[in-house]
């Protein structure tokens, strides 16, 4: 039977032939990966459940990194971390990223990726939405609960229903100005925040094929803000030099069959998208930057698993460079491996550090969830008033940054870097020749 | 044991209601499997909702509402299971809305804490917060005691006896998915889901 890259994944990993939309299936998992904020309760479900001295399903299997509330006084937080810490002594992980040591990494969306345990064909659950940035590289992966999560634990299987897919097809090129995030919240905008629930989003053409991997994760990274149950990518040349030099495992991607069929399937010229914004306070409140350059700002923020990679800071640093800010912008990388490359990476000979310092922008070097997500009130970058922020994040929803009062608008890099220099909402067009 | 009826105050919510507001992220230091820090989440169910009536009463962990009517696409945004466990610490026993985000819904059922029903049109302009409602699960109906209109649900399907079973994994042990033998001796003292009964 024809049949789309995502049900192609859940047969091979249910055992079977062949699989339809809507039919459920226990699929045996790759990798389960978990984090700070959800590793304590799933860590204390697996235990409640499975007994306290039970063992997981596969030490190789299992990935754990702390990244979201790490850099603060919380002792909470600090507690959670040694709750990680704990479990991986006891149950002897291998792929444990701790904080305080040179294994540690931050945001698990880009570590996973960065250290090889993204490989075409998988299946990866984590506790955690974005997980659907791993579709980038042509695996099924999506977010679960803390329940699901100890279940996999326990037993290596989920019970998942294979969802139908939704094609997005980019013709030719996208525009030298206009980035993946662009793209994302111009579909977004078009399908609604629920556009795309219980569905499989698949990106295709010519265009998205010229994408790097970076910006490949960050168009399957939000699909989780169109409701979808994962992103996915066919695997190329692309993807297989960026696996193949961080991981030695072998892979089997898939392609989807040309008659496979598809619940929704729209194609776009790629030049014909614009620099795109989500407004207040939902990521498919879609306008483009030029409609809202009346929209005064009170401070800008580049960082997250959506756009806090190593090639969303050079894109910032392409724009930053000789200029200065015009409000308070934060930046914090998604890793160690991401802040590292702010250090050495160069743009007409100069850091992609200095050209932000020389900016004015405030910077720091601890790879972290951040701000994104609001966090402990001394989280780095957090918004604790009537703040108005565009933000290269994922999410705009109230208190989402933190205060309720504030003002979350959702932009690329290159318009988030525009905008800190003009203080209004700006097209990067004004600043790209 | 599993519920027939739920009834209780209406709590009103309209679309989007997603898991930032359900249950803010400065929260999320607490963890769900440790009974008081259960508790505390209840405390702050839906305290991130703009302009509306506290869900929770100001200084107290339960609330007076048993049912939260809403519109579309309940529960969007992060698959943090605090969400429904909040709602649910807190006395919620189930919400009514015209559809849910996936990860949420999935939760409620493998968590066992809320009812998700869903509802086949918008019922948010039936109810205003505080009316008394009866939601009958056999009947997949919801009645407004009130306005004594009665309004159809979505039945649950596959869903409620995982509900009713306390969660996933009771529902996998009582229907032979895991070893019932899996259930552990050294079980901690936690809250277990709550089974409930009409």
């Amino acid at each position: 039977m024809a049949m789309t890259m995502t049900e192609k994944i859940l047969a091979r990993a249910s055992g079977k032939a062949g699989v339809r939309p809507g039919d459920n299936v226990w699929a045996n998992v790759d990798t389960l990966m978990t984090h700070d904020v959800c590793g304590p309760g799933t860590i204390g479900i697996f235990k409640r459940e499975f007994g306290a001295t039970a063992k997981v399903w596969d030490r190789d299997k299992v990935v754990i990194i702390p990244d979201h509330y790490i850099f603060t006084a919380d002792d909470k937080c600090h507690r959670n971390v040694d709750t990680l810490r704990q479990f991986v002594q006891e149950q002897n992980l291998p792929h444990y990223y701790d904080v305080g040591t040179p294994r540690y990494k931050g945001v698990c969306h880009i570590a996973l990726a960065q250290e090889g345990h993204c490989r075409p064909g998988e299946v990866l659950f984590g506790t955690d939405s974005h997980t659907c940035t791993a579709g980038a590289f042509n695996q099924f992966a999506t977010g679960i609960g803390n329940t699901d999560a100890a279940f996999i634990l326990g037993t290596g299987k989920l019970l998942v229903k294979v969802p139908p897919t939704m094609r997005f097809v980019f013709d030719g090129e996208f525009p030298s100005y206009l980035m993946a995030k662009d793209v994302i919240l111009h579909l977004i905008g078009e399908i609604g925040v629920d556009g795309g629930t219980y569905k499989a989003m698949e990106f295709g053409g010519e265009a998205v094929q010229r994408l790097s991997m970076e910006e490949r994760m960050t168009l399957c990274n939000m699909v989780i803000e169109g409701g979808g149950k994962n992103g996915i990518i066919e695997a190329d040349d692309v993807t297989f030099d960026y696996v193949r030099a961080r991981t030695g495992k072998d892979f089997e991607p898939v392609k989807p069959d040309a008659d496979a069929e598809n619940v929704f399937y729209k194609r776009w010229d790629a030049r014909t998208l614009e620099p795109t914004v989500a407004k207040p306070h939902s990521p498919d409140k879609r306008a483009t930057a030029r409609e809202l350059k009346d929209v005064k700002l009170t401070r800008a923020y580049i960082g997250s698993c959506t756009g806090g990679k190593l090639t969303d800071f050079v894109s910032a640093a392409q724009i930053l460079r000789g200029q200065k800010v015009a409000v308070k912008t934060f930046l914090v990388p998604a890793t160690t491996e991401i802040s590292q490359g702010i250090r050495t990476e160069k743009l007409d000979g100069k850091t992609l550090l200095s050209i932000f310092q020389d900016a004015g922008c405030t910077i720091s070097m601890d790879a972290s969830c951040a701000a994104c997500l609001g966090g402990p009130a001394d989280t780095f970058g957090r918004i604790n008033g009537p703040e108005v922020c565009i933000s290269t994040t994922n999410r705009n929803f109230p208190g989402r940054m933190g205060a309720k009062e504030g003002q979350v608008y959702l932009a690329s890099p290159y318009t988030v870097a525009a905008s800190a220099i003009r203080g209004t909402i700006t097209d990067p067009r004004e600043f790209l020749s | 044991m599993s519920a027939t009826k739920i009834r209780g105050q209406v709590y009103v919510l309209g679309d989007n209601i997603d898991t930032d507001q359900i249950i803010p992220a400065q929260y999320l230091n607490l963890v769900p499997t440790i009974p008081d820090e259960y508790e505390k989440l209840g405390s702050y169910a839906l305290c991130g909702v703009l302009d509306a009536p506290a869900f929770v009463p100001q200084g107290q962990s339960k609330t007076p509402y048993t049912i939260i009517v809403a519109g579309r696409n309940f529960g969007c945004g992060s698959s943090r299971e605090h969400a429904p466990i909040a709602i649910g610490a807190a006395g919620g026993r189930a919400v009514v809305a015209e559809s849910y985000a996936r990860i949420f819904f999935r939760n409620c059922v493998a968590t066992g804490e809320l009812y998700p029903m869903e509802t086949p049109s918008r019922l948010t302009e039936e109810f205003v917060i505080g009316d008394e409602a009866e939601i009958d699960l056999d009947a997949s109906t919801i009645t407004n005691l009130r306005t004594k209109r009665v309004l159809s649900l979505t039945p649950l399907g596959d869903a409620r006896p995982v509900i009713d079973a306390g969660g996933l994994f009771e529902y996998a042990r009582r229907t032979g998915m895991i070893p019932a033998t899996s259930h552990p001796d050294t079980r901690e003292a936690v809250p277990v889901n709550r089974v409930v009964e009409d």
